[in-house]
């Protein structure tokens, strides 16, 4: 793709989010006609006000946190891949997903048993609980990473070390299971499914700003990654710090996975396919592009994962983790077939 | 020639914690040179490029920069004074040529890395200069190894430094590719004053082209020179003469040796002359002043031609070409 043709693509993919972002606003298992969702929208005419809460409470909401969440994974799955130089490093495989599992499991599951009193009857406490438990977790687990990775030379050997923790952390969650209430357990089930419904209100309103907040710096780093692309040895000859970039590019994408997975659970995939989408849809390594690529792309395989999990028949039932890899997975697989073949034949 | 010292390594000792890997160097690199440093598999050639570029900490022992001590530097300063190319080989894919050259700018581009119309062109003259124009769209990964060396080249004489170390810049290429690279890297430190240190296997074009060279090995440490004093002082003789090489003074040229079971008298034009010897000794056969076997060999209308005679059967065959000439023997 020609260099000129980025900004028609990325106008043509904002408009389909728009587009989605409508639809998933439109459809649900309440049907609501177009005209009514638009006046409830627009805050004109009398339209019911059961209608009124759908769409505020659930519906937008909703699609606002898919909006962030898949462009938060998205860039921070970016940033892994051309960090660790490895097509399938993603925000789950450095153990921080891990990490903030762990964190949830901690809070979920000893309130039962330590406390007297299982979390999943605390209710709005025990959601904040859960978040403060998911980021606590993971930005454990992403310090511990970025110690490492300044005493640590090669990425491989940081990459091996991030699955390590993260089995750690999974079984140290076996443990906590075993000693936990029922309840609790399927609390804690039910969290890591992932979701985009889960967070409402004013937990909404400050996830969708903090990420708002957050995001537009990850064009700071498209310079350093650029370099990175180029291998330690290379980067450093022009003039990179190393040990400071590798700790700035991998904090910042370490927080946008915990702040994304305390509210959302665990998404899988998405962080991982998207990138890979996005240079294949660009023809690109530059992430002076594939940076605004991705949350863009992000924010639209999201809204769509969101829009099919809630497609008549499923009535929200399904899980967007299982969505996500179902449409993911392919996109991997397709994206590295064709570098195959584009590899022999050229 | 207008040189001065630029790099002085006293008494360096390079390796890793646990192994020493080269010891007690001490030599100095000069500005408007092409210095290249020769030495057999694991003599620590790398390991010294790599010390050298600040990849590595030295055991122990001076470097100096520009009077300076190499640690006295930030990265940031070394980008603009040392360009690297490295024998790894760079995974990158979906960047062009062209994006991937335009990165050797980055110690001269802002905040974004984006490249300036005197960026650009700096980048396109790089190009030129190691001429793959050509290759200025394609991508990275479509290009042969030799390609993605001189792509690395390129890089490099966009950084703009005033001193470049390769480490075994023509090891994938062609060899008219070689030389063609060879004789860039010579004049770009001749004409632009750079100072230009490689390490290379390609023995003979390193004593054609380089102005000084650097021997490292194991056993007898740095020896460094010109081509010919290192010949005369018998230097060359020592790091690379072994059984079945030999080293031919007067051309600067190593010679395949085998052990030789036979010999044959010959009578050649000198035209000739080099050509039967060579081919002879391949075949184990070498040229004695009296045998039993005697060659004559004649250059006429510009074909071979050789009359193989044998003394003490006193036959005489005839041969138009040495495929047939050493089917006689």
């Amino acid at each position: 793709m020609k260099r000129r043709s980025v900004i028609p693509v990325m106008a043509l993919i904002t408009a389909a989010i728009l587009l989605f972002f409508f639809l998933n606003i439109l459809l649900g298992s309440v049907s609501i006609p177009a005209r009514s969702v638009l006046n409830i929208m627009l805050g004109t005419g009398n339209e019911d006000i059961i209608w009124q809460n759908i769409i505020f409470k659930s519906r937008i909401p909703q699609a606002l946190t898919a909006i962030v969440a898949g462009a938060g994974l998205s860039v921070s799955g970016l940033i892994m891949q051309t960090v660790f130089r490895n097509p399938l490093a993603g925000p789950s495989v450095l153990g921080i997903c891990s990490g903030a599992s762990l964190g949830v499991a901690f809070v979920v599951l000893l309130s039962g048993s330590i406390g007297g009193m299982a979390l999943s009857r605390m209710g709005m406490a025990g959601e904040l609980a859960m978040t403060i438990g998911a980021v606590a977790g993971a930005l454990a687990v992403m310090a511990l990473i970025v110690y490492v990775s300044q005493r640590v030379k090669g990425n491989v050997t940081l990459l091996i070390i991030g699955v390590m923790i993260g089995y750690i952390a999974n079984a140290i969650i076996g443990v906590l299971k075993f000693f936990s209430v029922e309840e609790d357990i399927r609390a804690f089930v039910v969290w890591g499914l992932g979701s985009f419904a889960r967070v409402s209100g004013d937990q909404m309103v400050l996830f969708v700003c903090t990420m708002a907040v957050i995001l537009p710096f990850s064009a700071l780093l498209a310079k350093t990654l650029n370099l990175m692309l180029l291998g330690d040895a290379y980067s450093r000859n022009l003039g990179l710090d190393i040990k400071r970039a590798r700790l700035f590019t991998i904090s910042y994408s370490g927080i946008l996975i915990a702040i994304v997975t305390a509210y959302c659970g665990p998404i899988s995939f998405l962080g991982l396919a998207v990138p890979h989408l996005c240079r294949s849809l660009f023809r690109t390594n530059d992430h002076r592009i594939l940076t605004p690529a991705c949350i863009l792309v992000g924010a639209l395989f999201a809204l769509t994962c969101n829009l099919i999990a809630r497609m008549p028949g499923f009535e929200g039932a399904l899980p967007v983790n299982s969505i996500t890899a179902l449409v993911g997975a392919p996109i991997v697989i397709s994206v590295l077939f064709r570098k195959r073949q584009n590899d022999t034949s050229e | 020639m207008n040189t001065k010292e630029i790099i002085r390594l006293s008494s360096l000792c390079t390796g890793y914690k646990s192994k020493v890997v080269s010891n007690g160097i001490n030599a100095s690199l000069n500005s408007g040179q092409l210095t290249c440093l020769l030495g057999p598999n694991g003599a620590g050639k790398s390991t010294l490029l790599r010390t050298l570029s600040a990849f590595q900490p030295p055991l122990s022992g001076q470097i100096e920069i520009l009077g300076k001590p190499l640690q006295s530097y930030s990265d940031k300063e070394l980008s603009t004074l040392i360009g690297v190319v490295l024998t790894e080989r760079i995974d990158v894919r979906n960047m062009t040529v062209h994006d991937l050259i335009g990165l050797g700018r980055s110690p001269y581009t802002g905040f974004w890395g984006n490249l300036s119309n005197h960026d650009a062109q700096l980048v396109d003259s790089a190009m030129e200069m190691v001429g793959i124009q050509e290759f200025k769209e394609r991508m990275i990964q479509t290009l042969s190894d030799g390609e993605r060396q001189k792509v690395m080249i390129a890089k490099a004489l966009a950084q703009e430094t005033p001193i470049i170390f390769l480490d075994e810049p023509t090891a994938f290429l062609d060899y008219p590719s070689k030389v063609e690279i060879m004789q860039l890297l010579y004049k770009l430190s001749h004409e632009s004053g750079k100072t230009i240190f490689m390490s290379t296997h390609d023995l003979e074009l390193a004593l054609q082209i380089s102005d000084t060279i650097w021997l490292l090995d194991k056993e007898h440490g740095l020896v460094t020179g010109t081509p010919e004093d290192l010949t005369i002082d018998q230097s060359l003789q020592k790091f690379f003469v072994r059984k079945g090489i030999s080293f031919h003074a007067e051309s600067e040229q190593f010679r395949i040796e085998n052990e030789c079971s036979r010999t044959v008298s010959l009578e050649s034009d000198p035209t000739l002359q080099e050509l039967v010897r060579k081919a002879l000794q391949r075949n184990g056969i070498s040229i004695a002043n009296e045998s039993e076997i005697r060659i004559i060999a004649r250059l006429i209308d510009g074909k071979p031609h050789f009359s193989v005679q044998n003394s003490s059967t006193l036959q005489v065959h005839e041969a138009d070409s040495f495929e047939s000439m050493l089917s006689l023997l």
